[in-house]
């Protein structure tokens, strides 16, 4: 028979559980209003940004003096891969679902014959790309101690790939996150950010397009705001991430708060089964005492 | 004031002001400019410096240290990488913004150093940083470039 202690201790155990995941999946409700309200206050930046550039683009694009950051090196040899996710677990398939895109993609790079270099931004995928793709490392940017993603922290980590590419390290950048569609879906992407590619706003404003004035000229702002790009896109995506880590998180927790409920309810009739039969074992021996006599 | 336009001024992090304005004036790369009302459609690169739009409710300044504004005949808007409200900026700020600066200055330095085009792009950014700091009235606290 089960022990009647050990059980009652097993469904205290769980119940310190429950209140657990429960207080995390509130947190996470918080903080997801937070982050998406910085994602959204960032999106009317990137959107401008975007046309702009779009613009720009168009017009430079096509001749030979356009800024290696737009027509990339005329190679494309060496692929660095930027594998953004989260600090913490605990938070469903997020961290593995971007590893695991970005794992696909370094794949089938190398199997072209490509060489592929893998910088992360975030632990936990830093510890799963590492233990597949170890050899093909070539650095990590921490953001553990970082409590509100800035675009500071976006521009440095700019910084270190731009550096990287005048170097001439490699010739096509992508970044992997996870796009957040809604609190219980959010879609690994991968996005190339080095060659530059605008193509979201050129459909509608291609035609109508005002003919601006460049002051400096053309290439000049290009020339300034292509590194600037580099970093609105990271920062776009830093804060997608923010917000998709803390959706998974909650609908895992959520999960988990019922998961724990459910189990707490089979323990507790198991527990009350157990106890009843100690009763009428109990009975049974002092009847059958009293008959004895 | 009849001719009003369209400004907006935001920031990688959040939107600062959207409002009708009847002017603004904008520290360019190449030098100030000032928009108004059915200004031509211009692209132009920010310095670091103050920007100064004037309101039906008074004249609203900011200080920005770089980005872009994108001026057409029906408003203004201007992506700056960053941009405080004036009256909120304190010496302390102003001396981190002046120590990146530098910074920056002196890693160009290092970095590029056959080629003048990148470490006069830093010092100007310099340059032009201590000097918004004079104006606004603020120690830059730099002895010497």
């Amino acid at each position: 028979m089960p022990n009647l202690k050990d059980l009652k201790n097993r469904i205290a155990s769980v119940k310190n559980t429950r209140k657990i995941t429960k207080a995390m999946q509130m947190v996470s409700a918080a903080k997801l209003r937070r982050a998406q309200d910085a994602a959204e206050a960032a999106r009317p930046y990137a959107e401008r940004f975007d046309a702009v550039m779009a613009g720009l683009a168009a017009g430079v694009g096509g001749s030979d003096s356009a800024p290696k950051l737009l027509s990339g090196t005329g190679k494309d040899d060496v692929h660095l891969l930027v594998v953004m996710t989260a600090e913490r677990g605990l938070c469903g398939g997020f961290n593995a679902n971007i590893a695991k895109l970005a794992r696909v993609h370094a794949n089938k790079l190398i199997a072209e014959g490509k060489t592929v270099k893998i910088l992360t931004v975030g632990k936990k995928g830093r510890d799963s790309m590492k233990r597949e793709l170890g050899e093909h490392f070539v650095g990590h940017v921490d953001l553990s101690e970082v409590k509100n993603i800035g675009y500071v922290n976006a521009q440095n980590i700019a910084r270190d790939i731009l550096n990287r590419f005048d170097a001439g390290e490699f010739d096509v950048a992508t970044i992997f996150f996870a796009r957040f569609v809604n609190v219980v879906s959010q879609t690994p992407t991968a996005q190339q950010i080095i060659p530059a590619s605008f193509d979201a706003a050129e459909g509608e404003d291609a035609g109508a397009a005002t003919l601006y004035d460049y002051e400096p000229d053309e290439e000049a702002i290009l020339a300034d705001l292509l590194p600037r790009g580099v970093a609105t896109q990271i920062f776009t995506a830093l804060l997608e991430n923010g917000a998709s880590e803390q959706g998974a998180r909650m609908s895992a927790m959520d999960n988990a708060t019922r998961n724990a409920g459910d189990m707490i309810d089979q323990l507790t009739i198991e527990y009350n089964r157990s106890r009843q039969a100690v009763i009428t074992n109990e009975l049974i021996e002092i009847i059958s005492g009293a008959e004895a006599l | 004031m009849a001719d009003m336009m369209q400004f907006d001024l935001v920031s990688p992090e959040r939107s600062l002001a959207s409002l009708k304005v009847a002017s603004v004036q904008i520290p360019g790369a190449d030098g100030d400019m000032t928009a108004m009302p059915d200004h031509a459609a211009t692209i132009t690169t920010l310095r670091p410096g103050v920007l100064r739009a004037n309101g039906p409710e008074g004249e609203a300044a900011y200080v920005v240290t770089g980005g872009f504004a994108e001026i057409s005949a029906a408003g203004t808007s201007v992506l700056a990488e960053r941009a405080v409200p004036l009256s909120e900026v304190t010496q302390e700020m102003y001396d981190s913004m002046v120590a990146e600066a530098h910074a920056a200055h002196a890693s160009a330095k290092e970095t590029f150093q056959n080629e003048p085009g990148p470490v006069d792009d830093a010092a100007k950014l310099l340059a032009d940083m201590v000097a918004m700091g004079t104006h606004i009235g603020l120690d830059p606290n730099v002895p010497n470039l």
